[in-house]
């Protein structure tokens, strides 16, 4: 092979670390990240309503999650629970660990959000003649939503952040990829700072939505 | 009688609020609920419309017995249905346009077809001066738009009776008029309305009946007319004093 220079090794690296990114990043930083909202949504419903035993539940598991690091989480789950003999491939595991620790983040997000819509909403809401549901379904969790919309909008960024520690289970996503490409041609410094400007483009992109998205939401005037 | 309740205590935190209130109401009737602070008021009308449960009680609405401590819920639906409710601070779906907030009782909980919910809610908007705001959001309006927009979505769900806790008690001086008057207008059209005030022009001009409270007792109740010019209480004459002395 020709010697290169560091400057064509990156320009010949772009292209497949930018693959990665688009191919195995994003999907895995969205779909941890949707399925987290579900599993925070979820929770923080349970919590509000106050289901009796079920919120102890959910109090263990954020308690549990918040006080354990993801990197320890996610070798638990992907090197551990194969000794119990649950095995899962290291993308679903990846998908599994980073949704159910950013989803405990975004439960409590989610909690305040919802204990900031006024409880009088509710009331008028059962006033004529709506039930439970359609009153949190309608009135509370949309207004829940655009007041954790931007600490959302934190969680997906930290999530897509968050997946370059799945390379330390084995997934070949863009971190992996630059740890591979580096092992042929030893070019740290430069090779992880192009990967960490893909990053940052990234992220840049889900700013640039959350401004976008904000002022959609702001259409419907402050709370008075 | 349209509605007749007897006897409703309720306590919170082991101290009774309410200690056994009384009330009687024809239809067309206005009751002015009058009395100091604390004295229940806005309690009393919550446990009307099972906003709080109260510990005792019956009430009679159309010839229907309901125990307010145990109401079941088909009871507490078919009492909400037949009554609105109007919040001090209005309480409307924020995320919502006057007109959705008008429509979605309509909709989903009576699945009325849009169409003609939106008709519906466009003429109680009339009645209301608001059918020019539509599209608006709570929070573009002025308190007195919000509540007379709250007022609509009451009497969309064409009640048989309207409650009304101090509507008029958060609003700038200068818009309370605007409220009064859609009440007014209501009163004159028949509506029974439930009307908690302290608004003494309104419960003297326009209710035909108080109901004077304190301290969870009913201290005088009987039309306002006596009321106002022959009060029956020590207490009573005093209340109205204090609120002629403090208006001056
Ligand atoms: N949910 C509650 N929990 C505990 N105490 C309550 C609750 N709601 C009302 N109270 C108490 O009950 C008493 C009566 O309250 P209520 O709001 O019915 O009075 P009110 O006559 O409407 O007064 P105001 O004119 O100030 O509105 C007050 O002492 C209040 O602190
Ligand atoms: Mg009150």
């Amino acid at each position: 092979m020709a010697p290169q220079t560091t400057w064509q090794i990156l320009v010949a690296a772009f292209p497949r670390l930018l693959s990665y990114g688009i191919r195995v990043t994003i999907p895995l930083a969205f779909l941890s990240f949707a399925l987290g909202l579900v599993i925070a949504v979820i929770v923080a419903m349970i919590q509000y309503a106050d289901v009796k035993g079920l919120r102890q539940l959910c109090r263990f598991y954020i308690w549990l999650i918040r006080g354990t690091p993801l990197l320890v989480q996610l070798y638990v789950v992907f090197y551990g629970l194969p000794s119990v003999g649950i095995m899962i491939d290291a993308f679903p595991a990846a998908v599994f660990v980073f949704a159910f620790n950013e989803g405990a983040y975004m439960a409590e997000t989610m909690r305040g959000a919802l204990e900031s819509v006024s409880r009088g909403q509710m009331e008028a809401g059962y006033c004529v003649g709506l039930s439970y549901l359609q009153i949190m379904f309608h009135i509370v969790l949309p207004q829940a939503f655009r007041t954790a919309f931007p600490a959302l909008s934190n969680s997906l960024i930290s999530v897509v952040k968050g997946t370059s520690l799945a390379a330390t289970i084995t997934v070949m996503e863009m971190f992996r990829q630059a740890q591979v490409i580096n092992g042929v041609y030893y070019r740290s410094l430069g090779l992880y700072a192009e990967t960490a400007v893909i990053y940052l483009a990234f992220c840049t992109v889900i700013t640039w939505l959350q401004h976008k998205g904000e002022k959609r939401l702001s259409a419907y005037g402050g709370n008075r | 009688m349209m509605l007749d309740i007897r006897n409703v205590h309720k306590s919170f935190d082991g101290k009774e609020i309410l200690k056994g209130i009384d009330l009687q109401v024809n239809k067309g009737d206005v009751v002015a609920i009058l009395g100091p602070s604390g004295s229940g008021k806005t309690t009393f009308l919550r446990c009307l419309n099972f906003l709080e449960t109260a510990d005792k009680g019956v009430m009679t609405f159309d010839g229907d017995e309901i125990d307010l401590a145990e109401a079941s819920k088909t009871q507490i639906a078919a009492v909400r249905k037949k009554t609105a409710f109007v919040f001090q601070n209005y309480n409307l779906f924020l995320n919502k346009t006057v007109l959705q907030n008008v429509t979605l009782g309509l909709t989903l909980a009576r699945k009325f077809p849009k169409d003609q919910a939106r008709d519906i809610a466009v003429k109680a908007l009339e009645r209301v001066g608001m059918a020019d705001r539509l599209d608006a959001y709570p929070g573009q309006l002025s308190g007195g738009q919000q509540q007379r927009v709250a007022i609509a979505r009451g009497l969309a769900q064409s009640p048989e009776i309207i409650y009304f806790d101090e509507p008029t008690s958060a609003l700038d001086p200068e818009l309370i008029g605007e409220v009064l008057s859609v009440m007014r207008q209501l009163a004159e059209e028949g509506m029974t309305m439930l009307v908690v005030t302290h608004e003494m022009d309104f419960a003297r001009n326009v209710s035909s009946k108080v109901l004077f409270m304190e301290g969870g007792y009913v201290i005088e109740s009987g039309t306002s007319k006596e009321f106002f010019e022959h009060p029956k209480e020590a207490r009573s004459r005093e209340f109205i004093r204090t609120i002629l002395e403090g208006r001056q």
